[in-house]
């Protein structure tokens, strides 16, 4: 554990690490999903699987944007790109994300007018700059990154820019858990809550995990010791036959969440009846739509869009990896026809995608060791 | 990408509470404040800004955790790029320009 050293608290990080040891039922297997790629990240990036039993599996979730972003909707946003009176706007991690005529940067290389943001707001400003085109926001994210879609959509109302739209794929974390919990093929024993979304919803609605399913869940912060303590509650729970809903990053997570947040996205947007999610299928009432009184500044109204289903490549097995049911080595294409160079699946382009996290942080290792 | 950034309100920008300049590692960039209305922000209070907004409230020393973590995560350098491609404000003084790079949602 000499790799410890490097943290924060390495003494504390050692302690937990050793409880957790002391504290598992060696016969017992158990299964934790980090549901946001944020942790999934941390965990490949500080190597923490090596201070768990082996015993204690994590499954990594479907907790990153544009890992479950379907093709279809990237088509559409880039069918709205192509038109000439156009600037697309989109952050960083969409503009590698390939729709099946190409990515957003490789759509800017014959021409569109494709530019990477880094908030919507500077979307919304490109707009008031641009008075003569048509300035569109692809916005993706969790309840984490709607708000901000929500506050700048009231602020495009409020100054009136009628040259501005946004795209909407925000997605609900929620009914995601909820479709992996009714997956008949998920065997998770716990949840490792997301920590930035819950600054939003707040730690109550997981409740209905622990009430209906009888699964534990703690909402963890993400440095090392975070998620080891995290770990350690579940582990404690499962042992005791608990399943309560625990928040370890209360200093960050208030119990009730956000309250403006809260208000400006039930102002901003209303929740689709269903979305697909890419390797997931359809989920009902898991994503969301601008409410009617937006509807000028809509870019699924404003413009035509496609709207064609694209099914993933068939060897592909995203969708098995995103539940958990497949770590991301043993899917066929993994490290061969799909590389963070050239992904086939999402899960490989963003770095808090469980490919490209396990591609750069244990696929590397491993090689170099050979 | 979810993690946030930490960053000082250096000073609010209007009455109503929608921006402040905040400091993040020596970069100065307008932010929206607007989700944290009900917190009471003001200048050397510490915040998680994301896609820049003001998230979350913190203490200082939860301020140099985080700023740690993303040393540690080898993200410092790509948060700084973040802060400092805010472009929706007006630059304010003592800015240090960076370059452009990749932006993340989370």
């Amino acid at each position: 554990m000499k790799y410890v050293d490097e943290f924060r608290d390495p003494a504390l990080i050692r302690k937990t690490a050793d409880e957790i040891a002391r504290v598992i039922e060696r016969d017992r297997h158990y299964r934790i999903m980090e549901v946001c790629g944020g942790h999934t990240f941390s965990i490949y990036r500080f190597g923490l699987q090596r201070l768990l039993p082996e015993n204690i599996e994590l499954v990594h979730g479907p907790g990153c944007p544009v890992c479950v972003l379907p093709m279809g909707r990237m088509d559409d946003g880039l069918a709205i790109a192509a038109r000439p009176e156009v600037i697309f706007t989109a952050f960083g991690d969409v503009m590698r994300v390939p729709g099946r005529r190409g990515t957003p940067l490789e759509m800017r290389a014959k021409g569109a007018d494709v530019r990477m943001v880094y908030s919507p707001l500077d979307a919304l400003k490109l707009a008031t700059e641009n008075p003569d085109r048509q300035v569109v926001f692809f916005a993706i994210g969790f309840e984490t990154t709607a708000p901000s879609t929500a506050l700048t959509l009231l602020r495009a109302r409020s100054l009136n820019v009628d040259n501005f739209s946004v795209f909407c794929n925000h997605v609900l974390i929620l009914p995601a858990i909820r479709a992996i919990l009714d997956s008949p093929d998920m065997r998770i024993d716990g949840f490792i809550g997301p920590g930035h979304v819950s600054t939003v919803i707040g730690a109550r609605p997981y409740e209905f995990i622990a009430r209906e399913y009888g699964k534990p869940v703690v909402i963890s912060g993400f440095e090392p010791l975070d998620l080891l303590q995290s770990i350690l509650m579940l582990i404690k729970q499962l042992n005791q036959g608990r399943a309560e809903v625990e928040n370890q990053y209360a200093r960050v997570v208030p119990w009730d969440g956000n309250r403006p947040a809260l208000r400006a996205l039930a102002e901003v947007f209303a929740v689709r009846p269903f979305f697909e999610w890419r390797g997931l299928g359809f989920i009902s009432q898991s994503a969301l739509r601008l409410r009617d009184e937006f509807a000028a500044w809509d870019a699924e109204t404003r413009f035509s869009v496609p709207g064609v289903r694209v099914t993933d490549p068939k060897a592909a097995q995203c969708g098995e990896v995103l539940k958990g049911v497949l770590p991301p080595n043993r899917c066929k294409l993994f490290g061969r026809e799909c590389t963070p160079e050239h992904p086939v699946g999402a899960l490989m382009v963003s770095s808090e995608g469980a490919c490209a996290a396990y591609y750069h942080y244990v696929h590397a290792m491993v090689t170099a060791g050979d | 990408m979810c993690l946030a950034i930490p960053g000082q309100i250096v000073r609010l920008l209007d009455d109503e509470g929608h921006y402040a300049v905040v400091d993040v590692s020596g970069v100065r960039r307008t932010i929206n404040i607007g989700l944290l209305r009900e917190d009471g922000v003001k200048p050397d209070d510490w915040v998680l800004i994301h896609v820049g907004f003001a998230m979350s409230k913190i203490s200082d020393e939860q301020a140099k955790d985080q700023l740690r973590l993303l040393e540690m995560l080898g993200e410092a350098s790509m948060a700084i790029e973040e802060v400092s491609g805010y472009s929706f404000g007006e630059r304010a003084e003592g800015d240090r320009e960076g370059p452009n790079h990749e932006s993340k949602s989370g």
